[in-house]
């Protein structure tokens, strides 16, 4: 393997700059680096001015997501040696609205969240006294994945729904509503459904399944906005033979 | 004027958090502000993995989990604190179920629980190895019920405003534009972790730079007990990745080169085919990552381009355990070093993981300054004492999180308005963050050569043993990287999300930390717990049975006091493990 490999940049200075251009850098490629290490060596050594997120270095902060040769990817978990001779080319994550170089504006995202309601809704709740929800392996394995989400924003990168039509509510966001839905301990199905199956919740996926193949820890949102969409047509269903309370 | 807002929090993770939703259940009247240079749910509470300690069955008892604690810490651990400690651990543990925190679960559906280091029973809470994420997310998506919460993401604090004895506010540069405001409060909760980006070698993410510890040191408060830094004794090479404590909680054997489970040498205990409490791979913390240097000195490691390791082994506890229980322990292998735990030997060596001591106070979270609080990694009360158990960070979070959320509430609604020395303050720190960085002329110096010479000076001086004259050496050094931080010259000096500030104010912060962390080492000359003399190799009660409070001088050098330590029913003693 050479032990120099080219990181094509995509730079973007606001101050400075209308549009994004890209920048060379020739970095080394240890067996053991990842794009980020790439990244790092830049900032540190050549350009300091390059800018990015990045924290736990360990694929769970969901900080550092990047487009990387055309791929949203986790950038501390996806090494340089995958891409052989080179060159690599770093983008920001698509679909969102660029900051700053290889830094997006998820402010979206996190509105979103709020909408879909994520902690337990329950009409009554238990004193802390009385201990703890019992809830067996096969209750929490209903939700389990939906719990992994860390919010790294790679399938909203990769949704083309998303692309086109910002307003909708998007893969993750969904997954979580689920993953509270699912839960045994939570009955705030109720009041979910309502921000999720206007037109811009779950309605607006058309299933493409970029979402479930890009997630980096195994999340199946696409799943999750098919399984919403059968509860949510029975809801419906519902609606129309028997009065709120009966359902 | 009013101030901006009631309660402020330095910091979204844990504690943050946690301190934000016990002040928002307090009183909903009260404005709480939560400024954290991440989206909360990025904090590093987030690669905590394996768990977090209260007593949850019948066979245990408060008594203990507090004697587990207090041994563990070497006996530095206040045990009045202690107490409050174990005995509001389950309960806040029990919230977090509450609120939705997916534990791992008996197949009777109750919470299960998993044995940990240092720990005689097995009270240990967990979901699967990603404990700290589940925990993180959790709290957050808990804390967007809260409407009186107001957060600044994103937002990095750069000094605490104090006027009259106390603590009125925060300035802050928001990342996206570059600028910077004051933000009034009535009372400040500093919850920003731990520091361990001053050493070269950490589990910690990049934001662990102690920004908190020093505001509050720069502010006048003391940083209690710095010189107890702990290393895990689990770190993957290179990259520092822990591999969890509950990886040998479950099981996992430690060996060196020769296959020998090296810890029976070094009074830890037999080594039998189960894990047995309290002792060989479930022995503490700083006395495993101790032995590893005495295997390294006997010859005993295996020679790797990153440094010695020995071998953790997991392959006898087959793949139903290492995928159900360590899932994440098997994803970081096979990602990070091409392994499988259940064919293939892990290879570790010690890294830096946790910093015990931290912004002085009480069992409420209040520091010595008015209106300044504390919680978390961030804070010293001190539960850890000379050394911290595995597990009880995560809960020490929550307990303590919503203890200082309460002071500060009570606090807060009693406060004066801010004062109009503030404003002037403000004023002047805007001016610095301006010329010292953006318009500063001159100056030849890269941040990142800087930052690694501070680096590799505290792992030369201050890491898993330490000499006076190796310290002594490092005070100096740490000395003269402060006078060359004058003549950093950053590449960057546009507004928009400049990130080369921001490290440079964290590198600055840094080595404010470093410095504490020196001058409190090099006075204290005895070992005990996570800080280990070979000048001074015995426990010295009569001089050290005392938390050492490292004040900033006008001239940023750092001034050594003691305080005592609370001892209440469990007199110091020696530690025993396995046996």
């Amino acid at each position: 393997m050479a032990d120099k490999i080219t990181m094509q940049v995509t730079r973007y200075r606001p101050e400075e700059e209308s549009g994004a251009t890209v920048q060379e850098y020739e970095v080394p490629c240890p067996k053991d680096w990842v794009v980020l290490d790439g990244l790092n060596y830049i900032k540190d050594r050549l350009d300091g001015s390059l800018s990015y997120r990045w924290s736990c270095r360990m694929g769970v902060c969901g900080s550092c997501g990047m487009t990387v040769n055309g791929e949203p990817k986790l950038t501390c978990e996806t090494f340089l040696s995958e891409y052989g001779a080179g060159p690599v080319r770093v983008e920001p994550l698509r679909n969102f609205p660029v900051i700053r170089d290889l830094v997006v504006e998820i402010g979206d995202f996190m509105r979103k969240l709020v909408a879909v309601k994520p902690w337990i809704i329950r009409d009554q709740e238990k004193p802390l006294i009385e201990g703890e929800y019992l809830q067996t392996p096969d209750e929490l394995e209903e939700y389990r994945q939906f719990s992994m989400c860390i919010n790294c924003m790679l399938c909203y990168s990769a949704c083309p729904i998303y692309g086109l039509e910002p307003a909708f509510i998007g893969p993750a966001a969904i997954a979580l509503a689920q993953r509270y839905n699912l839960d045994s301990r939570d009955q705030g199905n109720d009041e979910r459904l309502e921000a999720l199956s206007v037109h811009d919740g779950i309605w607006g996926c058309t299933f493409v399944g970029e979402c479930t193949a890009v997630c980096p820890k195994h999340v199946d949102p696409a799943g999750a906005i098919q399984r919403y969409k059968l509860t949510a047509a029975l809801e419906e269903l519902k609606s129309f033979v028997l009065p709120r309370k009966a359902r | 004027m009013a101030p901006t807002h009631d309660v402020l929090l330095v910091g979204g993770g844990g504690a943050g958090l946690r301190a934000a939703i016990a002040i928002a259940e307090t009183n909903p009247r009260l404005r709480i502000a939560v400024v954290s240079k991440v989206y909360p749910m990025r904090s590093h509470t987030v690669s905590a993995e394996g768990g977090a300690a209260g007593v949850a069955r019948s066979d245990d008892s408060l008594d203990e989990h507090a004697y587990d604690t207090i041994s563990g810490g070497d006996w530095m651990s206040d045990q009045d604190a202690v107490e409050a400690f174990v005995k509001e651990a389950p309960q806040e543990l029990i919230r977090l179920e509450h609120w939705g925190c997916p534990w791992s679960r008996e197949a009777d559906g109750r919470v299960a629980v998993r044995p940990f280091g240092g720990m005689k029973k097995m009270r240990t809470w967990f979901a699967a190895d990603k404990t700290g994420f589940h925990l993180l997310h959790t709290l957050f998506q808990t804390s967007l019920r809260y409407t009186s919460v107001e957060r600044y993401d994103e937002w990095f604090v750069t000094k605490l405003l104090v006027d009259g004895g106390r603590v009125q506010g925060v300035v802050a540069i928001e990342i996206m534009s570059g600028k910077v405001e004051a933000i009034t409060a009535s009372a400040v909760i500093i919850c920003t972790g731990g520091c361990g980006r001053v050493f070269p070698f950490t589990t910690n993410a990049n934001i662990k730079n102690g920004d908190g510890m020093a505001l509050a040191y720069r502010a006048g408060a003391p940083l209690k007990d710095m010189e107890f830094v702990q290393y895990h004794p689990t770190g993957l090479p290179f990259t520092g990745i822990l591999i969890t404590e509950a990886a040998r909680a479950e099981g996992g054997h430690l060996i060196n080169k020769d296959g020998y489970r090296y810890l029976q040498d070094y009074d830890l205990g037999k080594p039998e085919p189960k894990p047995v409490f309290r002792s060989m791979e479930l022995g503490p913390r700083d006395r495993l990552s101790q032995a590893f240097m005495k295997e390294v000195a006997k010859g005993r490691t295996i020679d790797t381009p990153y440094g010695p390791v020995v071998h953790l082994d997991l392959r006898h506890l087959g793949k139903k355990i290492i995928t159900t229980k360590l899932p994440l322990v098997r994803e970081l292998c096979l990602k990070y070093e091409a392994l499988d735990p259940i064919t293939d030997l892990i290879p570790v060596r010690p890294v830096v993981h946790y910093m015990m001591g931290g912004v002085h106070t009480d069992m409420n979270g209040a520091t010595p300054l008015a209106g300044l609080y504390a919680a978390g990694e961030a804070a010293c009360v001190s539960i850890n004492g000379a050394n911290r158990l595995g597990s009880n960070s995560l809960t020490e979070c929550l307990v303590f999180g919503a203890r200082a959320g309460r002071a500060a509430a009570e606090y807060a609604s009693t406060a004066k308005d801010p004062t109009p020395a503030i404003a002037a303050q403000a004023k002047d720190e805007q001016r610095r963050l301006e010329q010292d960085f953006l318009r500063k002329t001159g100056g030849h110096e890269r941040l990142a050569t800087l930052r690694v010479q501070m680096q590799k000076t505290m792992e030369a001086s201050a890491g898993i043993y330490r000499a006076g004259d190796a310290l002594a050496q490092a005070a100096s050094e740490l000395r003269s990287l402060q006078e060359r931080l004058c003549t950093v010259s950053l590449d960057d000096r546009s507004r928009t999300f400049n990130t080369e500030r921001i490290a440079a104010l964290e590198f600055s912060f840094m080595l404010d930390v470093a410095e504490a962390i020196t001058a409190s080492a090099l006075r204290r000359e005895e070992s005990r717990g996570a800080h280990q003399r070979t000048d001074f190799p015995a426990r010295d009660d009569q001089r050290f049975l005392a938390h050492s409070l490292a004040h900033r001088g006008a001239d940023g050098s750092c001034r050594i006091e003691y305080t005592p330590v609370t001892i209440t029913r469990w007199p110091p003693a020696e530690r025993v493990y396995g046996r």
